[in-house]
């Protein structure tokens, strides 16, 4: 039987010879990957420095001359200021922050109904909640527009956009968090409740805090769905005073169709809030889409 | 503490499995019961019928004289104890245990004496800190034992807790759990499928097969005067031994071998005349005459294994046509081989009948 270091010795080449080998052997994929990641994150990298550039420089060379040409935060101050990007970035927010907090609730609790709870048709109705995920958003506009008119034209507030988003994420989060809370030990569940916890009391002090994984990673993906939306966004949010970034943007492009630097300041300037949440969830994302698939 | 009564309980599920059928049973204040049986006999379900955890199809189940039937487990005032001890990963070992008394509303003090105290008795003083993760086996089902002490319900309901731990910590466990039922007098339903367990720690047992109940008593009662061939088979290690023999005038006959009887076992013989019956006997029952046997049921069997076991020896053997096991003293030096005549004491020959397999001799 072989010993831990010899074991360690055969699993790591030691000499210099031997690693160059490994690593010649692994590089075409490191490369290929390196490739694809540098390729993707170019247009980002042009906008970025895109935004950062006076509009001479912008409009006469490329982004990649970035070193010969100073940079200026004027672009942003601008777009921030004149253009009324400040005010549709705080849209942007009122939209999509009760836009993610409303599915995530009402998505968990149902999810947890249809996990650990028992009632009549609860696996048929569960089943129609997961196949209306097939609806295409573009088919419900106009009845929703009806709708929302008829009753208190709630598309002048933020409820309706609110409303929107809430009821086209509500299907995948129900699927997805139902899928995780059912790989919860049962006994658990049980436990909890032989403890003396309400249904409500097992929900938040056990299943909540036991999901926060599959919670985080929908959370990520509806925050992002709604900041980056523009089509319901057009359509549920009528009062131009409350309307979000993405929107905006499309109005910058007929105002300032020419200019570059600042339809980019705007462009990063959107991408900024997502950018934020993803690296600072990204651990329970990868968890996240991960979740169930391996017992632990 | 409370009493627990089972009132013709029946749990049948949708595609018509009768997992409980009629059970009857009545489980006094502070008393330790065990429900025992092999895999599907119900056990579980009943107790969790008892907790509230699955929905009775008949009858009542009431805790003291109130009926739980509708009662949510929440509201019924009784701790559980599961087999793979369900801690609740995300907490201390003190959220753990303080759990049930925080949805209780019990004031911080009191949580943290009633903690302090149950940790105390279950030596986890140490490990009030730590995530579950971090603990043994062992130190996990103490926690979970825990959870249910400080509650301090109207009855402990307990799910094979020890089956997951190893040989030596089951024997220490089931030490500390009857300590701790004895200390804190609450009533307590055991499940589990170890006999041996049942013997050691039950004031009562009941035995089930099929989900219904078979017999339920204290230990001795079941080891000395099963009702049927499956309790006598199932209490007891080794378990008995069993022959089919004919009545013959009193007498009965184990293929060309008579056997004199005396007694109660006599008058049923000679009631049977003629017919086919099976005995049983323990192998703790079977003796190597010495020529003292008086009145003791003798026959001579030949011996193909020996199992040495220090104080004692198994002896397999044969007898027409039927694999006896003997337990004996150790230093006889039986051989393998030899021809030994086996004697058991006229009262511990157990009889049954054949098609009922319902004891003849009398267990009153």
């Amino acid at each position: 039987m072989a010993t831990r270091a010899e074991t360690a010795r055969l699993a790591q080449p030691r000499t210099f010879s031997e690693r160059l080998v490994g690593w010649v052997t692994r590089s075409p994929v490191h490369i290929v990957l390196l490739a694809i990641a540098a390729l993707w994150l170019v247009p980002t990298v042009a906008l970025l420095v895109t935004s950062f550039r006076p509009r001479s420089d912008a409009l006469s060379s490329g982004w990649w001359h970035v070193f010969s040409s100073h940079l200026t935060l004027a672009n942003y101050s601008q777009v921030i200021h004149t253009g009324g990007m400040g005010h549709a970035f705080l849209n942007s927010l009122y939209i999509t922050v009760p836009a993610t907090i409303l599915p995530l609730t009402l998505g968990a609790m149902a999810a947890y109904a249809f996990a650990w709870t028992r009632f009549p048709f609860r696996d048929t109705t569960f089943l129609i909640i997961v196949a209306l995920m097939v609806v295409p958003v573009q088919t419900a506009f106009v009845p929703l527009l009806k709708l929302f008119r008829e009753n208190g034209h709630l598309n002048t507030e933020f409820y309706g956009i609110w409303l929107a988003h809430t009821a086209f994420g509500l299907p995948l989060a129900i699927f997805l968090f139902r899928n995780f809370f059912i790989t919860l030990p049962k006994d658990l569940i049980e436990a909890a409740r032989m403890d003396g916890a309400s249904e409500f009391a097992v929900f938040r002090r056990v299943v909540i805090p036991l999901s926060v994984p599959a919670l985080a990673s929908f959370a990520i993906f509806q925050f992002l769905w709604v900041w980056n939306d523009l089509l319901m966004a057009l359509i549920f949010v009528s009062d131009p005073s409350k309307q979000p970034m993405t929107v905006k943007i499309t109005q910058l492009l007929s105002t300032y169709a020419q200019e570059f630097h600042i339809l980019a300041a705007a462009g990063f300037l959107l991408m900024a809030v997502p950018l934020i949440v993803f690296f600072a969830l990204q651990r329970y994302f990868v968890q996240g889409l991960l979740a169930g698939s391996v017992k632990s | 503490m409370a009493s627990v009564t089972f009132d013709h309980l029946t749990k049948a599920y949708a595609d018509d499995v009768v997992a409980v059928n009629d059970l009857d049973l009545l489980i006094k204040d502070s008393e330790f019961l065990v429900l025992v049986g092999p895999s599907g006999c119900g056990k579980t379900t009943a107790l969790r019928c008892l907790a509230g955890l699955e929905e009775i199809t008949d009858g009542q189940i009431k805790i003291d004289e109130r009926v739980v039937n509708r009662v949510p487990s929440k509201d019924r005032n009784i701790a559980m104890v599961f087999q793979s001890y369900a801690l609740y990963p995300h907490m201390t070992v003190y959220d753990n245990l303080a759990f049930g008394l925080k949805l209780l509303k019990t004031p911080k003090q009191e949580i943290r004496r009633r903690v302090e105290d149950a940790a105390k008795i279950l030596n986890l003083e140490r490990f009030l800190d730590r995530k579950p993760r971090a603990l043994s086996g062992g130190q996990r089902q103490r926690v979970a034992l825990g959870r249910a002490i400080v509650r301090e319900p109207a009855a402990f309901l307990m799910d094979e807790p020890l089956s997951n731990l190893d040989a030596k910590l089951r024997v220490q466990t089931r030490a500390e759990i009857l300590r701790i039922q004895q200390r804190l007098e609450t009533t307590t339903v055991y499940v589990t499928h170890d006999q041996v367990e049942a013997m050691t720690m039950g004031d009562r047992i009941a035995v089930m097969r099929d989900g219904v109940l078979q017999q339920v008593g204290p230990p001795p009662e079941l080891y000395e005067r099963p009702v049927n061939k499956f309790v006598a088979a199932f209490i007891g290690s080794p378990a008995m031994n069993f022959a089919t023999v004919h009545a013959d005038q009193g007498k009965l006959k184990m293929g060309e071998q008579l056997l004199n009887l005396s007694g109660s076992r006599a008058k049923i013989a000679e009631q049977r005349h003629g017919k086919q019956l099976e005995i049983g006997f323990r192998p703790e029952d079977l003796e190597i005459a010495n020529g003292t046997g008086d009145g003791a049921v003798s026959f001579p069997a030949n011996v193909d294994v020996v199992e040495y076991l220090g104080n004692q020896e198994l002896l397999h053997a044969q007898v027409e046509g039927n694999e006896i096991v003997a337990l004996v003293a150790s230093d006889r030096k039986v051989q393998v081989g030899d021809k030994v005549e086996f004697t058991i004491p006229n009262d511990k020959l157990h009889m049954f009948d054949p098609e009922t397999e319902e004891s003849l001799v009398p267990t009153g």
